[in-house]
């Protein structure tokens, strides 16, 4: 009745140095994390009239402090998570070693990227916040780091899919495993999605800000960004996505729903993710209302997989509760184990995820965006997804992650729940506020403790955010001391750990359509088909681009 | 998979969830594409483009400011720059038909009219064009919602309405 995700569901255990290498990618990845945390109590305390942004070391102004809150956090941690996580995922789903060296290059990518690009940020040359519109210009290593980190996607990119064409090489017209399918596809949309990010950072930026270019075309450049700046938050959202289909079953003690269902959905984003990209320009001139329609609609659509997701969780999430003994229509959810803090963190993500999905779809709402759009309703709704669904999500994960990497005892699991439930009360404390804040006119990205201007009304949504802000501060820096003191303090243990992994209750079919699912290759020639109707009419209307904005270094 | 561990018969909630998905969606959007092209309140669309770099030497953007262009019919020539708007206080009466047409002299602005739908961005090099009518008597804070340097938040001005 059931069928596993993974080549080889007896066991298969990663070589020492590729444990090492993918213990050291998360945990960069927390590194920021702790780094973007720290400036986002800064943050949300202005909202609240408090400024502490002036006892941080070296830092200028509140702009300063947003744009590392941003780029650590949005990148740095997604990025260095997603590639040590789903580079596992895959090596233990067809149970093949990657390349260690590949892995440490990884790595020095990620970590030269960082350095460069912190260097500018943290000496004041690059407060250009974590979407760098031109004509505003940082620092040449703002975004010289910047290309570094996309790069080291990249790579990992690679090592996936060399990994995928030898297993397939070997086992000649058999379904890849599930878990392998999902972390693949995951990189191949953000591969193609990044491409916009690359030829607008390494072609237009870098030379620009080194004097090899003069000018800037801001729009052109705003259009490549969000082109990346929409499919990212399916990358930031996909390993989270992996977890909750093929590990939160496990942990819940349910099982995965359908194997086809799964991939339908993650064939899903791999066409419907880029499409999407001007319902962040509704409000832009220069760009046609019919596209801007054309992808609101397709954003409609691609809301879809994500209630596929709802259903196939909560069928998980049920299942695991009736076993536990739960009935009627809602007790199951009380019978779940509260007390593994993998689970109890993840489902709390989930909660979010469901108020973050419901924002997103309001924010992708075409002239419905004219109400909120670059107002604290924004941050208010992506607190809900990247900033607790996913970085939950990427906690609970490391609840397990961390044990399986070191051979090291989780320390402190009465903590680590509390953790997720102090996050989970001060993040939605914090939505309210920037939400009701930005339904009422209150701007994002905004400095409002020394703002020229203010409503009466926004004094309750400023206080709120500072609140949740403060409460999510204190849940992260739990969730720091329960994975230090695990990383350093953890008993060994001898036992084999394995990845919590699922079964599926409708296993994959050998034959009829849902074979060509596995097949890639469509895929990306179905995806690049779409990304060309949806971007092709713009770009032959807007091209040749104009490149006369002079740069403003204005901070 | 009605069995005595899994009392559910999933695969038929399964397909209701996703056809009621599918509805609400498609009715969400169905709304939206008529309040837009139906009842005409539109996005900024696509218009001309001009030099950054001589926008004050560009009409209309020479001369910044509110006039009357019809019966009850206004035009508000909007200049965005770090930081500030040109002019800064609007006037314009309760009910009439308020064009604006604006753009920026240096980096990305962008304008709320809070408490209204007014609401877009201001790109060197292209010139936006919304419509409006606010209906009640009135002021409003004109934002700058995006971010343009060290003095973003002190960017912005007024619309009274008489």
């Amino acid at each position: 009745m059931s069928t596993p995700v993974v080549a080889s569901p007896t066991g298969f255990d990663l070589p020492t140095a590729q444990k090492r290498a993918i213990l050291s990618m998360v945990c960069l990845g927390f590194g920021a994390l702790f780094i973007g945390i720290i400036n986002g109590l800064g943050q949300a305390l202005n909202y609240a009239s408090v400024d502490i942004l002036q006892y941080f070391p070296g830092m200028r102004d509140y702009y300063q402090g947003l744009t590392v809150h941003g780029v650590v956090n949005a990148i740095v941690f997604t990025f260095a998570f997603a590639n040590g996580f789903l580079a596992l995922t895959t090596s233990r789903a067809l149970a093949r070693p990657l390349n260690a060296t590949w892995l440490w290059v990884v790595f020095g990518l990620m970590v030269a990227g960082t350095l460069l690009a912190g260097y500018a940020m943290a000496t004041g040359q690059a407060s250009v916040l974590y979407t760098f519109y031109p004509p505003l210009m940082a620092h040449w290593s703002f975004y010289l780091g910047l290309a570094l980190l996309v790069v080291s996607t990249w790579v990992t990119t690679a090592l996936i899919f060399i990994a995928l064409r030898s297993w397939r090489k070997e086992n000649q017209g058999e379904r890849i495993p599930l878990l392998a399918f999902i972390s693949a596809a995951t990189y191949l949309m953000w591969t193609v999605a990044s491409v916009g990010i690359a030829i607008s950072v390494v072609g237009l930026l870098l030379p620009w800000s080194l004097g090899l270019i003069e000018s800037s075309d801001p729009l052109l450049s705003r259009t490549l960004f969000w082109y990346s700046g929409h499919p990212i938050v399916y990358f930031w959202l996909l390993p989270a996505y992996v977890s909750w289909y093929v590990m939160v079953p496990r942990h819940a003690g349910g099982t995965l729903f359908s194997d086809s269902l799964t991939r339908v959905v993650f064939v899903m984003f791999i066409l419907l993710s880029i499409p999407t990209g001007f319902h962040h320009q509704y409000t832009d001139p220069g760009i046609g209302t019919g596209m801007k329609a054309l992808h609101g609609a397709l954003t409609f659509g691609v809301f879809f997989p994500s209630m596929v997701t709802a259903f196939t969780v909560l069928y998980a999430l049920e299942i695991g509760g009736r076993r536990r003994g739960g009935t009627g229509l809602a007790n199951w959810f009380l019978k779940l184990d509260w007390k593994n803090p993998a689970l109890v963190a993840q489902v709390l993500a989930m909660l979010t995820f469901t108020l973050g999905g419901i924002t997103g779809l309001i924010n992708a709402s075409y002239n419905l965006n004219q109400a909120i759009h670059n107002t604290a309703w924004v941050p208010g709704h992506f607190h809900m997804t990247v900033g607790s669904a996913v970085t939950m999500s990427f906690m609970g994960i490391a609840y397990w992650l961390i044990p399986y990497l070191t051979g090291r005892q989780l320390v402190g699991r009465g903590m680590a729940v509390l953790q997720s439930w102090i996050y989970f009360a001060g993040v939605l404390v914090m939505a309210r506020g920037l939400i009701s804040g930005g339904i009422d006119g209150m701007p994002r990205r905004t400095n409002m403790l020394e703002a020229a201007y203010s409503k009466p009304s926004w004094e309750l949504a400023g206080m709120l955010t500072g609140l949740g802000g403060t409460l999510m501060f204190v849940g992260g820096m739990l969730f720091f001391a329960v994975f230090a003191a695990t990383l350093f303090f953890g008993k060994k243990t001898d036992e084999p750990m394995d990845l919590p992994l699922t079964t599926t209750h409708h296993p994959p079919k050998t034959r009829g359509w849902e074979v060509k699912l596995d097949r890639f290759r469509y895929w990306l020639v179905a995806m690049l088909i779409l990304i060309a109707v949806a971007y092709g009419p713009f770009l032959v209307q807007y091209l040749p681009a104009a490149f006369e904005s002079p740069p403003y270094q204005f901070y | 998979m009605a069995d005595s561990q899994h009392p559910l018969d999933a695969e038929r909630i399964e397909k209701v969830f996703l056809i009621i998905t599918a509805v609400m969606l498609l009715t969400f959007l169905g709304a939206l594409f008529y309040s837009a092209f139906g009842m005409g309140m539109h996005l900024p669309d696509r218009e001309e483009q001009i030099d950054v770099r001589e926008v004050r030497d560009t009409p209309p953007f020479d001369e910044p400011g509110v006039r009357q262009v019809g019966d009850n019919e206004y035009e508000v020539v909007l200049l965005g720059y770090a930081w500030a708007f040109q002019p800064r206080e609007i006037r314009v009466p309760a009910g009439a038909k308020v064009t604006f047409i604006a753009t920026t002299t240096d980096v990305i602005h962008g304008v709320h009219i809070e408490g209204t739908r007014m609401n877009f961005m201001l790109i060197p090099g292209q010139v936006a064009r919304v419509e409006g009518t606010f209906r009640e008597p009135g002021e409003h804070l004109m934002i700058c919602h995006e971010y343009c340097g060290a003095g973003h938040h002190i960017m912005y001005g007024r619309v009274i309405v008489e």
